[in-house]
């Protein structure tokens, strides 16, 4: 025990911060995809672990093959509109449940990314002969970070405006209401391909940006991205809420998001500093995000459940009340 | 102004709950006309309404809407032609968004929704006037969330949001049915008012026979998918319950289907 708490380094945690503030915000970018579908649509959208990876495989290998890492990644935000089309055209058209819809696309993407990588797992560059401006080069990390910080208020500042828009607030009605907003006149089928659209753009935007950062892209680089995605959103909005209470207006929310994916990285340093391994670590963001998830349910039960009811009018019984 | 041809629609054909809900429907509307709709439970009165609005296409029949056959559009389509307002409170307004918004939402139907901020300054004090015609403080709350809001502001609110833009046809399927007697009488006051200001040409369903003959100029009486009983002018003036309850018994050979139309 005490062995365990002697090998534990102060020094390495504090160096493994800016790295896990770096990772944060990329995922922030995937976590803000997330929460257009998962809280505006009510949609868990499945096929953002696929599209994570598209988004980094499209960027790496057009890097690979000479472009400018900037345009590469608007073609990885192209490559993720077009898999969130697919999931919407499955869901609308076809009439796919949601969530099938996402894991048909997907899988489907597995293959079209293992295509795009040249049948490889894996490709990486060599960061040394391009010049990214997003590394994890740890002299640049403090540059990486800021910039990292811009494109996230950026990205911000677009949904907050779109969202306020005519176009955007239908978007917001169509998940809160489909039958009102038909009734309004508002295609609910187009509005949900969007949402999609956008989600799993900014999804794969956010795998591209992950592999300028690592310097490779991997076709399992996606996989429980969702999950990820969801801890970040929660996360984001507990804190928010915890901290700015009735204050917490939507530009904050969403902020807050990308707040969550930070939360969510330097957690993650600090509990493999800990020593914890690496491989269990899905397996505990998944049992935090159940939590998270249950929390206002069981709040809500607590409150008021059956059982409570039952054994408050037995007792009251038992003392012939 | 609107017309109805004909309209046959089956739920679930050819399986052991097949149901002709329409049965070869005809109904003409002039402008201006206030028709109001009873009947039976399950005599097809809101089939009639999904219909019109297009919620599923009909099997066989036409719909007009002024001289125009609307029968090949889908929901979203038609309702650049048609305000509604449904039986639960909770379907006409979405419930996360603030009152204006849901009004600025209204205000836009049938048009393109574009990249323009979704309520522009100006909106704000004209949906403050047209709130007070419904007489419950709602213009002092434009930016409260609808959720927070009872069933009868709700029905209210989504009454004014039917009849923003002026619609061509107006469908309340018995959308005081979930209010206490008092809030139903507020609501029915203020859609008898907008109905009147804006000459709107309308349908309202109501199991309640007494607010049946109190409004609009016809009445109707549904059985089995049909119109079978049409009331219009000075005739419908004169109406008594007891007079429709006799019709009804007379014209389907079967006793009043809904207890709650006589208590009432
Ligand atoms: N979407 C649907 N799928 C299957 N059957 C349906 C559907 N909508 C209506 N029906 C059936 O069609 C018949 C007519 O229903 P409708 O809702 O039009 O009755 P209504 O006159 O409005 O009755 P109520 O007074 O109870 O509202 C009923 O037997 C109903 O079960
Ligand atoms: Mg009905």
């Amino acid at each position: 025990m005490i062995a365990y708490f002697t090998s534990l380094n102060p020094l390495a945690l504090l160096r493994a911060c800016p790295g896990g503030i770096a990772q944060g915000l990329v995922w922030g970018i995937m976590a803000l995809g997330v929460y257009l579908t998962f809280r505006m649509l009510d949609f868990a959208d499945l096929s953002v672990d696929g599209s994570m990876a598209t988004g980094g495989a499209v960027c790496i290998m057009l890097i690979m093959n000479g472009w400018n890492p900037e345009a590469a990644l608007l073609v990885s935000f192209l490559a993720g509109l077009l898999a969130g089309i697919i999931t919407g055209l499955l869901h609308t058209l076809l009439g796919i449940p949601a969530i099938l819809a996402g894991i048909l696309t997907q899988i489907s993407l597995y293959s079209i990314n293992l295509n795009i990588l040249g049948g490889k797992s894996n490709q990486a560059i060599n960061v040394n002969s391009v010049s990214l401006r997003i590394t994890s080069n740890a002299s640049l990390l403090p540059r990486t970070i800021l910039l990292l910080a811009i494109v996230c208020l950026v990205i911000i500042g677009i949904l907050y405006w779109y969202l306020g828009t005519e176009h955007g607030s239908a978007l917001r009605a169509t998940g809160n209401n489909p039958n009102m907003s038909r009734a309004q006149g508002i295609s609910t089928k187009m509005m949900t391909v969007i949402a999609l659209a956008l989600s799993n753009g900014l999804v794969a935007l956010s795998g591209g940006i992950l592999s300028q950062y690592q310097g490779f892209a991997d076709v399992n680089m996606g996989r429980g991205a969702i999950v990820i995605g969801l801890a970040a959103v929660i996360i984001g909005e507990v804190l928010g809420e915890a901290i700015l209470g009735k204050h917490l207006n939507f530009f904050l929310r969403l902020a807050f998001v990308v707040v969550g994916g930070i939360i969510y990285y330097l957690v993650y340093v600090f509990v493999l500093w800990l020593k914890f391994p690496a491989n269990d670590m899905k397996l505990l963001t998944a049992i935090v995000v159940a939590i998270f998830l249950a929390v206002p349910y069981l709040q809500g039960r607590s409150k008021s459940s059956f059982s409570k009811v039952a054994k408050r009018n037995a007792k009251n019984a038992k003392e012939g009340k | 102004m609107l017309e109805l041809r004909e309209l046959y629609k089956t739920f679930n054909p050819g399986t052991i709950t097949e149901k002709h809900a329409l049965n070869g429907l005809s109904l003409k509307l002039e402008t201006g006309d206030f028709v109001t709709v009873i009947g039976g439970n399950g005599a097809g009165k809101s089939t009639m309404l999904n219909a019109i609005a297009g919620v599923w296409p009909v099997d066989s029949g036409a719909i007009l809407i002024d001289g125009k056959d609307v029968s090949g559009l889908p929901e979203h389509k038609r309702a650049s032609f048609l305000g509604r307002v449904f039986q639960d409170p909770m379907t006409g307004t979405a419930a996360d968004m603030e009152i204006i918004e849901n009004l600025a939402l209204a205000a836009r139907r049938g048009q393109r929704r574009t990249l323009r901020w979704g309520v522009k300054k100006a909106e704000q004090e004209e949906y403050r006037e047209l709130l007070k015609i419904l007489d419950l403080g709602l213009e002092e709350r434009l930016h409260a969330k609808v959720g927070l809001l009872s069933g009868g502001q709700r029905q209210a609110l989504t009454l004014l949001m039917a009849t923003l833009r002026k619609p061509e046809v107006l469908l309340l399927d018995e959308h005081t049915a979930a209010l206490d007697p008092k809030t139903a009488a507020k609501v029915l006051d203020a859609t008898d008012r907008i109905v009147t200001r804006d000459n709107l040409t309308t349908i309202m369903i109501t199991h309640n026979m007494k607010d049946a003959i109190a409004h609009g100029n016809r009445l109707i009486m549904m059985n089995e998918g049909r119109i079978i009983l049409d009331i219009r002018g000075e005739e419908k003036t004169k109406l008594t319950v007891e007079d429709l309850l006799h019709q009804f018994e007379k014209v389907s050979g079967q006793a009043f289907a809904s207890d709650s139309a006589i208590l009432s």
